[in-house]
């Protein structure tokens, strides 16, 4: 049974990414209005937001520790904060400031966090075989650590993710696959693009446990995930679980969403996830003044993070030479021409968008 | 049909321009029109119209059955169109992101690109691989590269990169006519979308009737008679850019557009540096073993006494990096060009 106190965490965590995202949404527009160019703005390139998906996120991260790995597909946002992702140099990675997660060079597609082994990525399943490689040295080194691999419903069908099924399976590696199935791969329906409804049935095909959650309940996910980790951290093998999620903004910032039906976004925003925990957490006693404190405590955290990335620096220019390796060759392949030039005269040969 | 025009006559005396999207999308519908073998699939291609609006309005004209939204499983549809181009139809596939292409690189490169020739000209592959390049709007190391080199490189496929919306639909003609793989990589900077602002040249005159240009010719943008350009894609508009600048200060540079880099028209760049004698090559891939290199090379071999000075601008050999100001730098931008132009002069 969850407690209550792990309610209100998970509920603490969901709302943070909500209001995250909403306030992304915000800091995204500056510079992008009243015509939307994508590369304008302080916050520049694709944002694949993933409000309606936070109960996966919080459910399944309450049964993670720090040396668990997580990786993430393009629409992370949720789950490297349920991960526990330091907020501030995520958001700065995302205004693309030096001292970002990632130095400015990964952008919100790409954060990387070493301290709570996370991980995500652009290319779809990319992130199921790294996973299951972490699950892999878990194993080699005798320790309990886990491995979860989160991806959209869209993944399933994917060379990457199915291969990994069957890899993670016949080694009873510890890994957990997550689907968050928001019932759209940007434009194409769940049902154009495979006959098969219920992803978690693809486990069967590799022989190993498969849970569909057919409402984004965090409760429910975080009794489904907490059987999952512990099979898996107790040497028993992968688990695949499906969680009903919500799409409740466009594939990314911009996506008009013109192939989609209105009854179909208003459904989504009908179905909140956090509003739902809300309900629970009253139905345990917790008070609409106590869930205001969590609120107030989530939002005032997202603004400080905020606050802190726009106020950091922009990488300099000949930094984008730098961590190509770890260890650099001692004459780059370039050096001869315009890495050494342009580090020479960086103040001059800065593009032109 | 018509051959290509190559004084833009008749494209100008059309007295309608179309964006670089709206040009590719004409000649794949004219081409499904006349040839029910002819069908396009890829991911979020029919409703959605392309992600980069390479599909627009086809969906509504051509029905689901040739207009394919298809899973996410880039080795399942990819590989399915050399098949259906080995039975004889004219698939187009998309994939999405050149730099998706890891995912199903060995259909790529061992089915579509060699079959023809393993099987001893037995079997042909006619189909186009249609894909997204090029960065400079931030989006990072997995959604910006151009990887033009990478599949020129691999032998058995043409390699097409349109810089107009002219040339565009002339090679998309072309592209979906030929008898071979033909790889057609569209810069999303030039597509003229509302939510990516294009630069002014790619948006261009466009005859309504069909016609082809033929692969393996360059096209001079401008005649100079000081510094040869070599460029494609993107940076074609930069190099006119820079040119045009460089005008002003005495300096007559000659821009070339490859527009196709299988087949290479090695000639045309022969000509221009016997002329000039000076050589730069522009490219948004990266820098080693690349388009630069091969350029250069080519220009050793065939007119070395005529070469006093090469430069190359590239990606120095780094992932693109995804803030602002990584990017530019990393990109050759405008001055960038116009400072080697000016090196190479002096």
């Amino acid at each position: 049974m969850v407690s209550v106190t792990d309610l209100q965490t998970m509920y603490e965590q969901m709302v943070t990414a909500r209001h995250y995202e909403e306030r992304l949404v915000d800091e995204y527009l500056v510079g992008k209005q009243p015509a939307f160019d994508i590369s304008a703005g302080p916050i520049p390139g694709e944002l694949h937001l993933a409000a309606g998906h936070e109960a996966s996120g919080a459910g399944v991260c309450m049964h993670l520790r720090d040396d668990d790995t997580v990786t993430a597909p393009h629409r992370p946002h949720h789950i490297a904060i349920a991960k526990g992702v330091d907020l501030k140099r995520m958001t700065a990675e995302i205004f693309g400031r030096k001292t970002g997660l990632c130095r400015g060079k990964g952008g919100h597609m790409h954060l990387f966090d070493p301290d709570v082994n996370f991980a995500c990525s652009g290319i779809i399943a990319q992130g199921c075989p790294p996973a299951v490689g972490a699950a892999m040295a878990a194993k080699k080194r005798n320790t309990d650590s886990v491995a979860v691999a989160f991806l959209g419903e869209g993944a399933i069908d994917q060379g990457g993710f199915l291969e990994s099924l069957n890899l993670a399976a016949v080694h009873d590696l510890p890994v957990v696959f997550v689907v968050e199935d928001n019932d759209w791969a940007i434009s194409m329906p769940k049902d154009r693009v495979t006959d098969v409804q219920n992803g978690a049935q693809r486990a069967a095909g590799f022989d190993l446990p498969g849970v569909r959650i057919d409402s984004d309940d965090a409760t429910a996910v975080y009794e489904a995930a907490g059987e999952a980790v512990m099979r898996a951290r107790d040497g028993n093998g992968p688990t695949l679980i499906e969680v009903q999620v919500h799409r409740r903004m466009g594939h990314f910032m911009g996506d008009a969403e013109a192939y989609r039906p209105e009854a179909d976004i208003d459904r989504a925003k009908q179905r909140d996830s956090i509003e739902r925990l809300a309900e629970d957490l009253r139905s345990h006693g917790v008070t609409d003044d106590e869930l205001d404190e969590i609120r107030e405590r989530a939002h005032e955290r997202v603004e400080e993070a905020i606050s802190w990335a726009k106020e950091q620096p922009e990488p300099d220019p000949e930094e984008a030479y730098e961590n190509v390796f770890t260890n650099p060759p001692a004459q780059a392949a370039t050096d001869g021409g315009s890495a050494a030039d342009a580090s020479g005269d960086a103040d001059e040969t800065g593009g032109d968008n | 049909m018509a051959t290509e025009s190559r004084d833009y006559t008749e494209a100008t005396e059309t007295d309608r321009e179309l964006t670089m999207s709206r040009a590719m999308v004409e000649a794949i519908a004219w081409e499904m029109r006349e040839n029910e073998e002819v069908f396009y699939m890829g991911e979020d291609v029919a409703d959605y119209g392309g992600i980069f609006s390479s599909t627009t309005g086809l969906l509504d004209e051509f029905g689901r059955d040739r207009v394919m939204d298809v899973p996410i499983s880039e080795t399942a549809y990819l590989g399915a169109a050399v098949g259906a181009a080995q039975a004889g139809m004219r698939p187009i596939a998309e994939l999405m992101f050149v730099d998706f292409f890891g995912v199903a690189m060995d259909q790529i490169y061992n089915n579509m690109a060699k079959n023809t020739y393993m099987s001893g000209g037995s079997f042909s592959v006619p189909m186009v691989l249609t894909t997204a390049v090029g960065g400079t709007y931030n989006d990072a190391g997995q959604h910006s590269q151009t990887l033009y080199g990478t599949f020129a490189h691999l032998p058995g496929m043409k390699v097409v990169v349109p810089s107009t919306a002219y040339d565009a639909k002339g090679l998309m003609h072309s592209a979906i006519r030929d008898d071979d793989p033909v790889v057609y990589m569209f810069h999303k900077r030039l597509m003229g979308l509302g939510w990516m602002p294009s630069p002014s040249g790619p948006k261009t005159g466009v005859p309504k009737d069909d016609y082809t240009i033929p692969f393996g010719e360059a096209d001079v943008k401008r005649p100079g008679d000081d510094v040869t350009v070599v460029t494609l894609g993107l940076h074609v508009h930069r190099a006119m850019e820079a040119a045009e600048q460089l005008d002003d200060d005495g300096i007559d540079a000659e821009v070339i557009d490859l527009r196709t880099l299988v087949p290479l028209d090695t000639e045309t760049v022969l000509d221009s540096v016997r002329k000039t004698g000076k050589l730069l090559v522009v490219d948004e891939d990266y820098q080693s073993f690349g388009v630069t290199g091969e350029i250069i090379a080519r220009a050793a071999e065939g007119a070395l006494d005529d070469l006093s000075a090469v430069k190359r601008l590239a990606i120095p050999d780094v992932p693109i990096p995804y803030a602002r100001s990584l990017e530019d730098e990393v990109n050759p931008g405008t001055d960038d060009i116009a400072a080697a132009v000016r090196e190479l002069h002096e």
